[in-house]
């Protein structure tokens, strides 16, 4: 039956391994770097405040996060720009 | 910093740039192929003469992960394949070392006692009956480790390097004074995890202190693994690890009841290494630290079948 289900349900919960994968690489990234998920979230409210004054944004999906590579880490900004679906509404 | 240090680091970003993330058996051939090619990095002190011993500290940040029986372990494996070794207990006012080594009855002068210059080193060192060049500097037990500064023990050090190939030294956990002082005269460096998230943690912690201070190489040893867990995906698995460390990697070691046997008794499990498994990896841990090329042992890789499933399950991604 676990088994059906397992082939079945295409989106599975992760298992506690891949939690744990997830987690480290968090955590690890904040240490290296000595930023906080406080200052994190600083940099994002602060970095859309800079773009929006010049282009529209998408605010809500903006995202900050730490990319890992060998031992080293950046800090990666996906933020998605609001002229292209604006100009195809119209 | 030393041109091999360098070139390490080099190599090291350059094998994770060129190699696809999860493919760790890639990344442990490159390894190998490595150590073949350059046996150099292996043989003779870094700091010495070529024929001089090579300082290896065992470390790992968190307790209780497996250093102390590493140390042991590798240090009856080494002696067992021809090598002159000496273990040094660094963990002042805890030691434990003499017991892995069933050596704790024979202790009469320890560490301290070389450094207040109360003995010579050489009245401290404890020789194994069973393995005529092992030898156990054992630690004070009643003393802290405010008694020992990190050039203690680059001295002590150097006054062993020429009559023996390996000095091991068991790290205190933690990243104070004691760790301080274990690292200070090492020529390379194991860092011991155990795949789960407060050891790997720590880990990191301790091979960003070790960067730091421009030591190295240092190499990862993985510990009490669980192939079942893993292969259900309720354990970290050795490609994780890795790629969370990003360091070579040089031993992996399944979790045995045997080796929590073999501490009862004070008889390393590296004494029977064709009865165990464990004890087979503690050899070859050694071999590798020698400069052999010596093939990791296929404990946790998902067979096809269960590649399969993931593969379905995931929904094909």
């Amino acid at each position: 039956m676990e088994f059906f289900k397992r082939l079945m349900g295409r989106r599975r919960e992760p298992s506690s391994g891949e939690v744990a994968k997830e987690r480290l690489r968090l955590v690890l990234a904040h240490d290296r770097t000595s930023i906080s998920p406080a200052l994190l979230n600083t940099l994002k409210d602060e970095i859309i405040t800079v773009i929006s004054r010049h282009v529209a944004i998408d605010v809500e999906d903006v995202q900050v996060t730490f990319s890992q590579s060998a031992r080293e880490s950046r800090l990666v900004a996906d933020i998605p720009l609001l002229i292209e679906r604006g100009r195809r509404k119209k | 910093m030393s041109p091999d240090t360098i070139t390490m680091k080099g190599i090291r970003q350059g094998l994770l740039v060129t190699l696809g993330e999860r493919d760790w058996n890639a990344r442990l051939r490159v390894l190998e192929a490595r150590l073949g090619a350059n046996p150099a990095f292996f043989r003779g002190g870094g700091k010495g003469g070529a024929m001089k011993a090579k300082v290896i500290t065992v470390t790992s940040g968190k307790g209780g992960v497996g250093k102390t029986t590493l140390t042991a372990n590798l240090g009856v494996a080494l002696a067992m394949q021809g090598q002159r070794v000496v273990t040094i207990d660094a963990d002042v006012g805890l030691r434990n070392l003499d017991m892995m080594l069933g050596l704790e009855n024979r202790i009469v002068y320890d560490l301290v006692d070389v450094i207040e210059g109360r003995c010579r080193l050489r009245q401290a060192l404890v020789r194994d009956k069973r393995l005529s060049e092992l030898f156990l500097l054992p630690a004070a037990q009643t003393r802290d480790k405010s008694a020992v500064r990190p050039d203690d023990m680059v001295r002590v050090c150097e006054s062993l390097r020429e009559q023996h190939d390996f000095i091991l030294i068991d790290s205190p956990a933690g990243i104070e004074r004691g760790f301080r002082y274990a690292l200070a005269p090492a020529d390379e460096i194991l860092i011991v995890t155990n795949p789960e998230v407060a050891a790997v943690r720590d880990a990191d912690r301790i091979i960003g202190l070790i960067e730091a201070e421009e030591q190295g190489p240092s190499w990862l040893i993985i510990n009490r693994i669980k192939p079942d867990m893993v292969r259900h995906g309720e354990m970290l698995s050795i490609a994780d690890v890795v790629e969370l460390l990003s360091i070579d990697l040089i031993g992996i070691v399944p979790e045995d009841e045997a080796i929590l046997i073999a501490a009862n008794r004070g008889q390393p499990l590296a004494f029977s290494s064709d009865s165990s498994l464990a004890g087979q990896v503690f050899h070859n841990v050694a071999r590798r630290l020698r400069g052999e090329n010596v093939p990791f042992m296929p404990l946790c890789e998902p067979g096809t079948l269960e590649r399969f499933f993931r593969f379905v399950r995931s929904g094909g991604n």
